[in-house]
């Protein structure tokens, strides 16, 4: 008899639809604990609803979906506190500081005063923002303030990070501090995290991948099986080889 | 999640709320102006024309200031419970609502936690109002001023509670206008704040039946009577039941199932 070591997340069959709008079709994968996947999609692939419904904004109606076992539906308080979230948009405070920022944070997962400090410190440390932690956010740069909402996503110490287009708008070097740190927390941490861009060069060959096109789950499975599959030599032409086939079909 | 961690959870809320507010001192000024101008200003004009005869919880002749100072204090909760909604729209909006939403601990303690804190925002500033009034000489009993808090407490929670519901209901900030003209203009004027009722009644049976069952008349008079140390048990029934019945609605509005549903679509 063997044993299936639970899963980060596991979406199973999930479905979405908005008024006279399908977004989501029958959508399944599951993610191992520590692994790092790309959910690869264009604008409008239906990436930012899959992340609506993982963290509980919408309710899933069709299908489950479960965080280190926890079903979201029936047990959400301790599916929703073993996870991370970096939105799409940002969702800092700018009238308040960047300690203030993370103060709230710690509250809003019921952390106590004495572990919510050091951890604010580290989080700030690795961040490279220990000296503008009393500055208003406003004050901060596009890539300071990404760096801040990621490690804020971390302050409860969640097994799963969700990251929704984490990196649209930021500068190469801003953006690849952010890849790395998120794939460093990876590997030394292992938390899972589910990515989502639509920048095909963020993509790395030992990444888990799930390719979103037009709410349908196109591919998944490693990035080294998606050119196998394709048969192309980067991830951006099997990218366009597998949406193409699938706009064509 | 022990019961310590929701009452943190409530401080962070609470302390968020509170920064707000000392940050947006525009905000605190506004909501201050608006009824001193009422006090000022408008009550001196209509002093003369406006006679109050004796009528509960007064016991003798009442200037028309004293009279509208209650009104004055339940329109800063009025307005403060409006301005909540509003920035509740603008989180949405702006995202940042997404943070509090994810949060392990239940909606429904989310979003009462985010009224308390509106609610203790708003009494705070009805205190300032009434220290002002006092220097204008409207002078309730100092018991009275203790024993309205939780009169203030009560009327903030419904009337921000209503706004959290409109808040679940409003799409866009840009829809919010139609809010002050639909909802806070007319609670406002078709209540007992700035007229006793049978002055009204004079004039419209209809509108005095519309003014006796406005939420808001509810709020005011219970204000009234508690700062003159009574209780006026209709009111508080009311302000009660309206309260529980706009945060059910509210609840509803921000149910996942539904009321989220409202948030921008993306893909």
């Amino acid at each position: 008899m063997t044993f299936e070591p639970v899963s980060a997340l596991e979406v199973s069959g999930v479905g979405f639809a908005y008024p006279r709008r399908q977004v989501l079709e029958d959508v399944s994968f599951r993610i191992p604990p520590g692994c790092f996947c790309v959910l690869l999609g264009i604008n409008g692939a239906g990436k930012t609803t899959l992340f609506s419904l993982v963290t509980r904004l919408f309710l899933c109606r069709t299908g489950s979906i479960r965080i280190f076992g926890r079903d979201l539906a029936r047990e959400s308080h301790g599916a929703l506190g073993d996870l991370g979230v970096v939105f799409q948009q940002p969702t800092l405070d700018l009238d308040l500081s960047a300690l203030q920022n993370l103060k709230y944070h710690c509250a809003l997962h019921g952390l106590r005063p004495g572990e919510m400090r050091p951890r604010i410190d580290a989080a700030l440390a690795v961040a490279g923002l220990a000296e503008r932690a009393k500055d208003k956010v406003r004050a901060l740069s596009g890539g300071q303030r990404r760096r801040l909402e990621l490690a804020r996503a971390l302050l409860h110490q969640p097994r799963l990070l969700l990251a929704d287009e984490p990196t649209v708008g930021l500068d190469v070097h801003s953006r690849q501090a952010i890849i790395d740190q998120v794939r460093g927390i990876c590997a030394d941490r292992g938390v899972g995290v589910l990515w989502a861009t639509h920048l095909v060069d963020e993509v790395q060959a030992s990444d888990l991948v799930l390719l979103l096109h037009q709410g349908r789950l196109l591919y998944q499975g490693s990035a080294e099986g998606l050119l196998a599959e394709t048969r192309t030599e980067s991830v951006h032409a099997a990218f366009n080889r597998m949406t193409g086939a699938a706009e064509a079909a | 999640m022990t019961g310590w961690a929701y009452v943190r959870c409530l401080n962070g809320i609470l302390a968020r709320e509170g920064l707000r507010f000392l940050h947006q001192r525009e905000r605190f000024f506004g909501a201050l102006v608006r009824p001193l101008v009422w006090l000022f200003i408008f009550a001196a004009g209509f002093r003369s024309v406006l006679g109050v005869s004796i009528i509960p919880p007064y016991e003798t002749y009442i200037l028309y200031e004293e009279y509208i100072v209650p009104g004055l204090v339940a329109m800063i909760l009025l307005f403060s419970g409006m301005q909540s909604s509003l920035s509740m729209v603008y989180d949405r909006e702006m995202g940042s609502m997404r943070l509090l939403m994810v949060s392990p601990f239940p909606r429904w303690y989310l979003l009462l936690s985010k009224l308390i804190a509106g609610a203790l925002v708003a009494v705070v500033q009805v205190y300032i109002f009434l220290a002002i009034a006092w220097f204008w000489g409207v002078q309730p009993p100092p018991l009275g001023v203790l024993l309205v808090f939780p009169a203030l407490i009560l009327s903030a929670l419904m009337l921000g509670a209503l706004g959290l519901f409109l808040s679940s209901v409003i799409k866009q900030l840009e829809n919010f206008a139609g809010v002050m003209n639909f909802v806070i203009f007319p609670m406002f004027f078709a209540s007992s704040a700035l007229y006793p009722l049978w002055r009204i009644r004079d004039s419209s049976v209809l509108l005095y039946d519309i003014c006796r069952f406005n939420p808001f008349t509810w709020a005011v008079e219970l204000i009234r009577f508690a700062l003159y140390a009574e209780v006026n048990w209709l009111a508080l029934l009311g302000v009660s039941g309206a309260l529980l019945v706009f945060l059910l609605a509210a609840l509803y509005g921000y149910d996942p199932g539904r009321g989220m549903m409202r948030f921008k679509q993306g893909g």
